[in-house]
């Protein structure tokens, strides 16, 4: 793989229904593509619950802390932003999360450094 | 009217009841006629003194203010902190300030002094020695709190007392108190009172010294500051610190000076209307002396403010003396004294109850005809304190056994004096004299659901708080009569109950989230509301629960109408109504299971669970099962789950009705039904009982004559009982009972709240559901019947809909953008079938943290 930063385009942001979660396999890696409110906004965030082991971060209830977007994971509730992909319950723990855009439709996703180090 | 033709009303003081003073005047348009200028001496503006010790349980100062210069400013008030008055001419009617080294004269038409009190010192060798304090102002708490120590004595043994040794304690202080009087909060308990706390608060390792005072206190050995503290019995205590909280002395000094009457205690001396010997001067809170008394509580204080901007409003108003009544939590234990709780009426007669064992003590005084509740005290257990106190305000009269009132509650007995038997005039919150009348009116009228909705409106519950729980009481009651249960808002977005978004979905006919919260809440949502929103609008208006725009809101197993396993995989329950089943269906099932390579297990429902089954395969799955004609078993909803049931009199020997015709009847009729939690039934044909209805939210038993019905009942992590709700039903009058049953539960239940719990909360218990739901009290039942007909008649199968529609399916696939299956679900072989892979079990996981 290379080093260079790069956006890769994933899938059409209408096969993400606003405001859930939808799971994409990036280069092998389970990514959380979160669509918030009906409009091009999505961030992208690690798929796996980090307290259950499971992959099922995309399938969530998607909502607000005092105004900072979250996913709650569906297995024990745990509550991570969406931004930083800090756990707000417990904030010792954090997700990987990659930069997302949404061009012409097209959601892309900015491969780095550091999803290779997650990954 | 110009600023200069208004009449200047200065305010002295800046205290609770300074402060309380410029709300009253506001509250009555008056800061808009007048000019008011308030000029108070501590830095900052008006806090709340009476709970100065939780700045010790990590509360900031800035917590306890009780108003903001920008609420001053909103009122066009001039507020002048750091400003203290130093003379009072009333010939030219002025006052002299100093803030810093600056002075100015302040004129005034009216003169109102809320200077407060300052704390009694009683002259004791040593007290200037540093280490010595005073409990009074927040620079006094910050203070004490920079001093370090390991022993301290607290000079006085009443309230300030024990919260200045509470707040030592706090700091890692061991505490002595030394209190002159024979026992503990001499002014509020009686000695058996007394003697009970004192064994409480000994058990916290504080000591207590009755009966004796501080001789002097000593400098310690080579530190500058005490050292030693001598008590007049001899004693010695080797303390490092000392704190006086020994009551307090009105601050008159300016009165004084300016010529004012002074009462033979000391404290500016005051008429029922708060005025001194100057008609253009009041007087208000701790500063005053009203018939030879004066005052330590804030209470009286909140009473002279109102009499005072009433009396500058031209009306009628007269102070009584208010009352000493106090409740508190003092170092853990509940205390609460009201009325003439020394008994010092003549005649006076007294019922009390003591259990040291259990740490309670309680008494109540009665009028020497034993009728009407004049005085009381309550030691270790105050939950009575509201209704007690607020029955001595109003005269309600006793009942016959008024021991009652005070005996620990048996159980299932009615016990104490509930807040229905309060007349209207009774006084709930005496800060801000609001009666129950009118906390009442409040709740109906503005259709108030939450305590602190009626803090808002009508003040109560502000000032000490000590009615809070009363309130809550009235509220309840009020709020049961309406047919609502009450429950906390729901979350951060929607300032509400369930009960209360259930009531607003129905009757403005809302059918999705996004009108609930853009009329009803705030933010975007998040996992607590949106399910609660997602089951209201499912049994309101029993749409599909994955349509386009509920999809978002569904928990978990909704989301994906099955249940989620700890892997990530789902489990599958074909609806099996009342456990009957045929050996095709049976054989049916199981193919299923070998084909998609599916554990099974059998569930206590009466039905088989399939696990394993991921998320992609569950249409697949689903199109099989339709197919052999299963439907949905609701197993992942908050819902109807099952009917279970015993052969009954079909086959059984004893059976006297066909419990299981019955139970796939009632499973049929309530299939679907989304409801605050999850529903589970059972139909026995016999009095053995063999399917457990008595352990069921509805459980029917059979009898000779037809059914007994029983209610609220759950296995699980607490078990409850259901209890008998009606005998002897017919299937119809059954059914009808059960239908008003559901949708009343449906309607007045919080969110996730079992019907156990929920009846729990019904004041009243099974008569009042008798009476609502029988009797007809609330006159709901026919909509109840309605509600649950349309839901009845709008049942679909959620798993036939989904195979129907290609834009629920597509949301079955597990990758967005991939056909791939999920490579993180691994199974092994165990006793013949598969589980979940464990993870030494299984490759290295790659994306586990570290």
């Amino acid at each position: 793989m290379s080093d260079m930063n790069r956006w890769l385009d994933v899938i059409s942001i209408d096969h993400i229904d606003p405001d859930t979660g939808a799971c994409a396999l990036v280069d092998g890696t389970q990514v959380a593509l979160v669509r918030v409110g009906e409009g091009d906004t999505v961030y992208a965030i690690a798929n796996r619950d980090p307290f259950s082991g499971a992959y099922v971060l995309s399938r969530g209830i998607v909502g607000d802390a005092t105004g900072a977007p979250k996913i709650a994971s569906p297995m024990y509730k745990h509550s991570f932003d969406l931004r930083t992909g800090v756990c707000l319950d417990d904030p010792s723990v954090r997700l990987p999360t990659w930069p997302v855009r949404v061009r012409r439709g097209r959601v892309e996703i900015l491969l780095e450094a550091s999803l290779h180090a997650a990954a | 009217m110009t600023a200069q033709l208004a009449p200047t009303v200065l305010v002295v003081g800046n205290g609770m009841v300074g402060h309380r003073v410029v709300e009253e005047l506001a509250s009555r348009g008056l800061t808009r006629t007048h000019r008011v200028i308030v000029v108070g001496e501590e830095p900052r503006v008006a806090y709340d003194r009476v709970h100065l010790t939780e700045l010790f349980e990590g509360k900031q100062a800035s917590e306890l203010s009780l108003s903001t210069r920008d609420q001053y400013e909103a009122w066009g008030v001039e507020l002048c902190v750091g400003e203290a008055a130093v003379h009072i001419d009333r010939e030219a009617r002025t006052v002299r300030t100093r803030a810093g080294d600056r002075t100015r004269e302040i004129s005034w038409d009216h003169l109102v002094l809320a200077t407060g009190s300052t704390p009694f010192v009683p002259p004791t060798a040593g007290q200037d020695l540093p280490g010595c304090f005073v409990y009074r102002t927040i620079e006094d708490i910050e203070a004490l709190r920079a001093w370090p120590a390991r022993v301290g004595v607290v000079v006085g043994g009443g309230l300030l007392g024990l919260e200045a040794a509470n707040a030592l304690r706090g700091l890692g202080v061991r505490a002595h108190v030394v209190e002159l009087a024979p026992r503990l909060l001499a002014l509020q308990l009686d000695d058996q009172g007394g003697a009970l706390l004192r064994e409480k608060i000994e058990a916290l390792s504080l000591v207590v010294h009755t009966g004796t005072t501080v001789r002097r206190i000593e400098p310690g050995d080579g530190r500058a500051g005490v050292g030693r503290v001598v008590l007049a019995s001899g004693e010695s205590i080797d303390a490092d610190v000392v704190v006086f909280s020994a009551g307090v002395r009105p601050r008159d000094d300016l009165a004084r000076a300016a010529g004012l009457e002074i009462g033979p205690r000391g404290g500016v001396v005051i008429d029922e209307r708060c005025l001194t010997s100057d008609e253009r001067v009041h007087a208000v809170g701790e500063c005053v002396s009203f018939r030879g008394g004066t005052f330590g509580l804030v209470a009286p204080g909140y009473q002279m403010a109102r009499v005072v901007a009433a009396t500058l409003g031209g009306e009628h108003a007269r102070f009584d003396g208010g009352d000493a009544n106090a409740k508190l939590k003092l170092l853990g234990v509940d205390v609460g004294s009201f009325g003439d709780h020394q008994a010092r009426t003549p005649g006076a007669r007294l019922v009390s109850f003591q259990d040291t064992r259990a740490g309670v003590y309680k008494k109540l005084v009665l009028s020497p005809d034993g009728k009407r509740l004049i005085g009381g005290v309550l030691v270790g257990d105050a939950s009575a304190y509201g209704a007690l106190a607020a029955a001595v305000a109003s005269g309600t009269p006793m009942p016959k056994r008024p021991e009652e009132l005070i005996l620990p509650a048996r159980e299932g007995g009615g016990g104490g004096l509930g807040v229905d038997s309060l007349a209207a005039s009774a006084m709930l919150c005496s800060c801000h004299n609001v009666t129950k009348g009118s906390v009442v009116d409040a709740i109906r009228e503005r259709r108030l659901s939450v305590v602190s909705e009626i803090k808002a409106c009508t003040k109560a519950g502000t000032g000490c708080g000590s009615c809070v729980s009363l309130l809550s009481d009235v509220l309840k009651l009020e709020l049961t009569r309406a047919g609502v249960e009450v429950a906390n808002h729901l979350c951060e977005h929607f300032p509400a109950s369930r009960q209360e978004l259930y009531h607003l979905v129905r009757l403005h006919g809302l059918r999705s989230f996004r009108e609930v919260l853009e009329r009803h809440g705030q933010g975007s949502g998040c996992e607590i509301c949106k399910p609660a929103v997602a089951s209201i609008l499912a049994s309101a208006w029993n749409e599909h629960v994955l349509d386009k725009r509920h999809l978002p809101l569904q928990d978990t197993n909704d989301r994906y109408l099955a249940n989620l396993q700890r892997d990530g995989t789902y489990s599958v329950v074909p609806r099996v109504p009342g456990g009957e089943i045929t050996p095709d269906k049976l054989i049916a099932i199981g193919r299923v299971a070998q084909r998609y390579g599916l554990y099974c297990k059998l569930t206590g429902g009466q039905r088989v669970d399939l696990l394993g089954a991921r998320q992609e395969q569950l249409p697949a799955i689903w199109a099989e099962l339709i197919a052999e004609g299963f439907e949905s078993g609701h197993a992942y909803g908050k819902a109807l789950r099952t009917v279970k049931s015993c052969v009954g009199s079909t086959w059984c020997r004893y059976g006297v009705q066909d419990s299981v015709a019955l139970a796939i009847r009632l499973e049929q009729r309530y299939r679907g039904l989304r409801s605050p939690h999850k529903l589970k039934s059972a139909v026995s044909g016999c009095a053995r009982e063999c399917a457990e209805a008595q352990s069921k939210d509805f459980g029917v038993i059979a009898t000779e004559r037809g059914y007994n019905l029983y209610v609220c009942g759950n296995g699980g992590m607490k078990p409850a009982h259901a209890q008998l709700f009606l005998t002897d039903l017919d299937e119809q009058a059954l059914v009808r009972a059960i239908d008003r049953f559901l949708m009343f539960y449906i309607r007045t239940a919080d969110r996730l709240q079992r019907t156990s719990t929920w009846f729990a909360t019904l004041e009243g218990g099974m008569d009042y559901l008798r009476s609502v739901l029988v009797d007809d009290s609330l006159g709901i039942c026919a909509e109840l019947e309605a509600e649950m007909a349309a839901h009845v008649a709008s049942y679909r199968c959620e798993w036939a809909e989904v195979l129907a529609d290609p834009d629920k399916l597509r949301r079955f696939r597990p990758f967005v953008n991939s056909d791939a299956t999920d490579p993180s679900i691994v199974f092994v072989t165990e006793r013949g079938q598969p589980r979940p892979a464990r993870a030494e079990e299984r490759a290295a996981d790659p994306e586990a943290l570290p």
